[in-house]
């Protein structure tokens, strides 16, 4: 594809005044990822496309957000499941800057603990993990203490 | 801000050697009225008539009323009830928890939820931390230091957790060394053996049990239980070659204590009890005053 292409790509999704754009996010964790900002709870204008084509992940989605900046707190929390995700901010149609995620150094209410035997599976209880590596990822739970490691990684 | 006791690496080293030093003053004298007026919940989710005993004996001794239940048969939990509401309850009318519990994370759960204290006494496969500190205070009483000792640890080293629990603790000391002894399928997991390099201690892994006990200070003895092996054949063979008995004990260090966290069924013979190094049932005796210097330093009795 050429570059002219990809630019009339991005275009299927309509160009923002101000705000986030959300880009290079695994199509099939999209509404994931809407859930977990809490997007779908908030007032804002978002438009999203997905099954975008991507050279990186086969199949991207995209998300503008008009007239809201992430926190790096707020946004790590998708660090995850969409660890590619590259965020540009808009002032007056420019991008004025671009950032990356990074996994945080606490997983706070997103995964599972991957032990069936931890309290956290068994009675309604807000998982917490220490991220204790980063390639496979790796979380130690704060409750069982046991690790769940790389593909173990299942979304609560 | 209140202490708990829910995972032996919650505690510093200055903190396991203030808890020996107690449990030495309660050794000579165990029958102080520390806990006079106070009442301590003792909920056994998962029932183990040992650690329940050795517990409630050294509640008794500190002279504290004890409620609970000690199988969860006759508990709500049987009705339904939620861990969280059980304990939110119990924390209201108890001054301190003593909790056991089947699944693993109970207990850190239930510390967040009570604004008392809770002590745990086991939560599945996961922490047991009173018997850790009653393993130190067995090692330190009958080594005098907890530096430069050897350690074997025998038998089930891959789901032991009071031989993982001893080991992070021991590891805090001076110059230890750590022999294992295990059959293939059981042996130590990597990530204690990794932490131990990252400690730069040494280690020694090795599949018989034989007179390469003659270097050891402490023998540590854990039961190979028949569930844990996917293959019954491999129990059948291994299940015999684990076992100590008297004979073995003849090259042996006269500092030498064999410990064994008990029940046993029979990786200790018999014929090892009368010997002077045995010192498993001391050992559990020890529980009791290790148990009331844990409650005095969490409550700030002392």
């Amino acid at each position: 594809m050429s570059s002219n292409d990809k630019k009339k790509l991005k275009l299927k999704v309509s160009a923002i005044k101000e705000g986030t754009v959300i880009d290079h996010i695994p199509a099939q964790f999209l509404f994931k990822v809407i859930a977990i900002l809490g997007l779908d709870k908030i007032e804002n204008q978002i438009t999203f496309g997905t099954n975008l084509e991507s050279g990186k992940l086969g199949s991207k989605a995209i998300i503008k957000v008009t007239d809201k900046f992430f926190e790096d707190d707020e946004i790590n929390k998708i660090a995850l499941i969409a660890p590619h995700a590259k965020l540009n901010i808009i002032r007056d149609y420019e991008v004025v800057e671009k950032k990356v995620v990074e996994i945080p150094k606490e997983i706070i209410g997103i995964v599972k603990c991957f032990n069936p035997k931890c309290i956290t599976n068994n009675e309604t209880i807000t998982t917490r993990f220490k991220v204790v590596g980063t390639s496979p990822i790796a979380l130690q739970c704060r409750y069982c203490e046991k690790h769940t490691v790389g593909e173990q990684i299942k979304m609560v | 801000m209140k202490r708990d006791l829910i995972s032996i690496t919650d505690y510093s080293k200055e903190e396991y050697l203030r808890i020996m030093e107690l449990a030495a003053e309660f050794e000579q004298n165990p029958n102080q009225n520390l806990l006079q007026g106070k009442v301590v919940a003792s909920l056994f989710f998962e029932p183990s008539t040992r650690t329940r005993l050795s517990f409630e004996t050294a509640i008794s001794r500190l002279g504290g009323r004890i409620i609970g239940f000690a199988d969860p048969g006759s508990s709500s939990t049987s009705k339904g009830e939620t861990l969280h509401d059980s304990i939110k309850m119990v924390s209201q009318y108890a001054d301190m928890i003593v909790m056991r519990h089947p699944l693993e994370g109970a207990a850190r759960y239930a510390a967040e939820v009570s604004p008392v204290p809770v002590i745990n006494a086991g939560d599945g496969a996961n922490q047991h931390p009173t018997q850790t500190l009653l393993d130190m205070y067995s090692i330190l009483k009958t080594q005098g230091t907890f530096d430069n000792l050897n350690i074997f640890m025998v038998g089930d080293l891959k789901y032991g957790r009071t031989v993982h629990s001893l080991l992070m603790a021991m590891s805090e000391f001076n110059n230890p060394i750590f022999n294992f002894i295990a059959p293939p399928e059981l042996q130590m997991p990597e990530e204690y053996k990794h932490s131990l390099r990252e400690k730069g201690i040494r280690y020694f892994e090795h599949r018989e049990f034989t007179d390469i006990i003659s270097e050891a200070d402490i023998i540590y003895m854990t039961r190979v239980q028949k569930e844990r092996f996917s293959d019954p054949m491999e129990y059948e063979q291994v299940k015999n070659i684990y076992i100590l008995r008297n004979d073995m004990l003849s090259n042996t260090k006269p500092n030498l204590k064999i410990l064994h966290p008990l029940p046993r069924v029979n990786e200790i013979h018999t014929d090892v009890d009368k010997n002077e190094k045995a010192y498993y049932f001391t050992q559990a005796l020890n529980g009791v005053y290790t148990r009331e210097a844990i409650i005095s330093h969490i409550m700030n009795l002392k």
